[in-house]
């Protein structure tokens, strides 16, 4: 105890009250430096490993080089995507639809939620057909939708933008429908005895207080809908969007299927991102949550 | 004086929950009349139909037998003569405290002003002042439900019901709060109906205190409180004469003999 690190400068003589006095010294002393910044060493420490566990160890397990590129081949792909196969424009159309599909999904989401959840008849008569809906996989609709759309550009953009307003529609619809369901009776009672109309229940009571869910759903659905865009694309067999670089990647290489993947990802990543941002303004008067990481996107 | 709330033989029986299930008979040929600015006291054992009839004077529910009068009619719906204040404070989380205020009234679509500034004026005398801006979640337990305490003073109503309105709180704030209200009720000239477990609330707060029975519910015993100071709790807590009215309310309930532990 003789010595004493610079950050750690706590005077170091035991008082004689013991070992509480001692650990409430611990605990409001400074923190030490591999304390405070163990998360930011960490993270330096796993990006460098993944750079170059991706750039080299491939190569070192012996992977061949078209079965997965390394990152400074991917980088190359994309300066030369941008430079010669229009990549502004493919990532222009292939967000384009996300965000259309992901806005229809959501609004028609919503308001059956809220319909649904404001009529208990109608859910109990329709439930067997929403839960065969939602366990069915959304996207082998995809072929359907080729068929009534035909093989134009627009018909082929408007299959991917189907297929993600498909699948974004129910985990809103299942979120809201569920939170209006929760919705405190007694709080409704107390409208009541204000001698609300129904109409006055919804709009003050039942839709804010089915906000937190309406945004769980909305950030699962932000991540679907570039998963169901990029079905349909491919589905489709799209001649513009990422899901044409992906395709094109089945003869031009791998270095082009992991980039439009990146791009795709991105795009996911700004949709939540963008998500995550409104549902801050919106519900700011929650106590503050951990809105960081993925598994808050649990749902329900 | 004029009576502002009455249950005239009242009997409210549920429905069965379940097919084949039984159905409850909550309260039986209730008869109370509570007279402009009185204070009354309702007390029984859990479960003995108290909330019902709350739910019934508020206009939530209907008898099944009999009527409830206020003001002279009966009731057949919410009304704007009564306010309900209930053991959980039910703001809104959405709402600031001052919205939660108003909140009533946005509902009755007073003008937006006017609601403001009956709701500034309420928070300020409940301490609130300084928190108008603040959400549900940032308060103490003892100040949100003084904020629900202002939503329902706002709709400035002839009766107030009061369901356990201070069970969830510790001791002391709880008795700071019955002073509010006490003060509150005297000022404004209110008439209310306080259901309460703490007997010592119930004397230290009322004019009448009324005994229920097990279920089915019906008032067994009427106790005149008789003493000064209704306006102060705190004060009225402190006189000799409460040990008497004590010992009588906890021998109707049955507190202390074979250690009943349902009440
Ligand atoms: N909506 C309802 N449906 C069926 N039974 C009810 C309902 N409300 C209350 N009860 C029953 O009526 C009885 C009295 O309830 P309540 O008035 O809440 O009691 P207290 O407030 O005195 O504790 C209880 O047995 C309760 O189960
Ligand atoms: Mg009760």
């Amino acid at each position: 105890m003789a010595e004493s690190t610079p950050t750690a400068a706590v005077p170091t003589v035991t008082p004689p009250a013991g070992a509480a006095a001692h650990e409430a010294e611990r605990l409001a002393a400074p923190p030490s430096f591999w304390r405070a910044y163990r998360v930011p060493i960490w993270s330096a420490i796993v990006l460098v490993l993944f750079v170059a566990g991706w750039e080299w160890g491939f190569r070192a397990l012996g992977v061949p080089k078209y079965f997965i590129p390394t990152l400074s081949e991917i980088g190359s792909e994309f300066v030369r995507a941008y430079e010669r196969m229009d990549l502004v424009n493919h990532t222009a159309v292939t967000s384009f639809e996300v965000l259309l599909g992901f806005a229809l999904g959501s609004i028609l989401g919503m308001t059956m939620g809220y319909i649904l959840g404001m009529s208990p008849t109608a859910e109990v008569v329709l439930s067997p057909y929403i839960l065969a809906l939602q366990i069915a996989p959304k996207v082998a609709f995809a072929p359907l939708f080729v068929l009534w759309f035909g093989f134009s550009v627009e018909a082929k953009m408007s299959v991917a933008i189907l297929v993600a307003v498909l699948v974004v529609f129910f985990p809103i619809m299942i979120n809201v429908l569920g939170a209006v369901r929760a919705v405190d009776p007694a709080m409704i009672n107390l409208a009541r005895t204000f001698n609300a109309t129904r109409w006055q229940i919804f709009w003050k009571i039942e839709f804010p207080a089915s906000m937190p869910a309406l945004f769980s759903g909305l950030r699962i659905g932000s991540t679907l809908a570039v998963i169901g865009v990029t079905v349909g694309e491919l589905v489709g067999g799209i001649n513009r969007g990422l899901g044409f670089l992906l395709l094109s990647g089945e003869t031009m290489g791998a270095p082009l299927v992991f980039l439009a993947i990146i791009v795709l990802t991105v795009i996911g990543i700004v949709a939540y991102c963008a998500v995550i941002f409104a549902e801050r303004r919106v519900l700011h008067y929650m106590p503050r949550r951990d809105f960081g990481g993925m598994n808050a996107q649990g749902g329900k | 004086m004029a009576i502002r709330l009455q249950f005239e033989r009242v009997t409210k029986s549920f429905p069965p929950q379940r097919r084949g299930g039984e159905g409850v008979t909550a309260i039986v040929d209730v008869d109370v009349r509570v007279a402009d600015r009185e204070v009354v006291a309702l007390i029984g054992p859990s479960g003995c139909g108290k909330s019902t009839l709350l739910n019934l004077a508020s206009g939530l529910d209907r008898p099944s037998r009999g009527r409830v009068y206020v003001d002279g009619s009966e009731v057949t719906g919410p009304n704007s003569h009564v306010a309900f204040m209930l053991q959980r404070d039910l703001l809104l989380p959405w709402r600031s405290i001052l919205d939660n205020v108003t909140f009533g009234q946005e509902i009755q679509h007073v003008e937006r002003e006017r609601r403001r500034e009956i709701a500034l004026k309420l928070l300020a005398k409940y301490h609130l002042g300084d928190f108008v801006d603040h959400y549900p979640h940032q308060l103490s337990g003892g100040m949100r439900q003084r904020a629900a305490l202002a939503r329902t003073m706002a709709m400035n109503p002839d009766v107030l019901l009061l369901d356990e309105p201070f069970s969830a709180l510790d001791a002391q704030t709880k008795m700071v709060l019955q002073q509010d209200l006490a003060r509150t009720l005297w000022e404004e000239k209110k008439t209310a109906f306080l259901i309460t477990h703490d007997l010592l609330e119930a004397i230290a707060l009322a004019d009448r205190v009324l005994v229920m029975s097990r279920r089915p519910g019906r008032i067994v015993r009427e106790i005149a409180v008789d003493l000064p100071e209704r306006n102060n709790p705190m004060v009225r807590r402190q006189r000799p004469e409460i040990g008497k009215l004590m010992a009588e309310l906890m021998s109707l309930l049955d507190i202390g003999q074979g250690d009943r532990l349902d009440g």
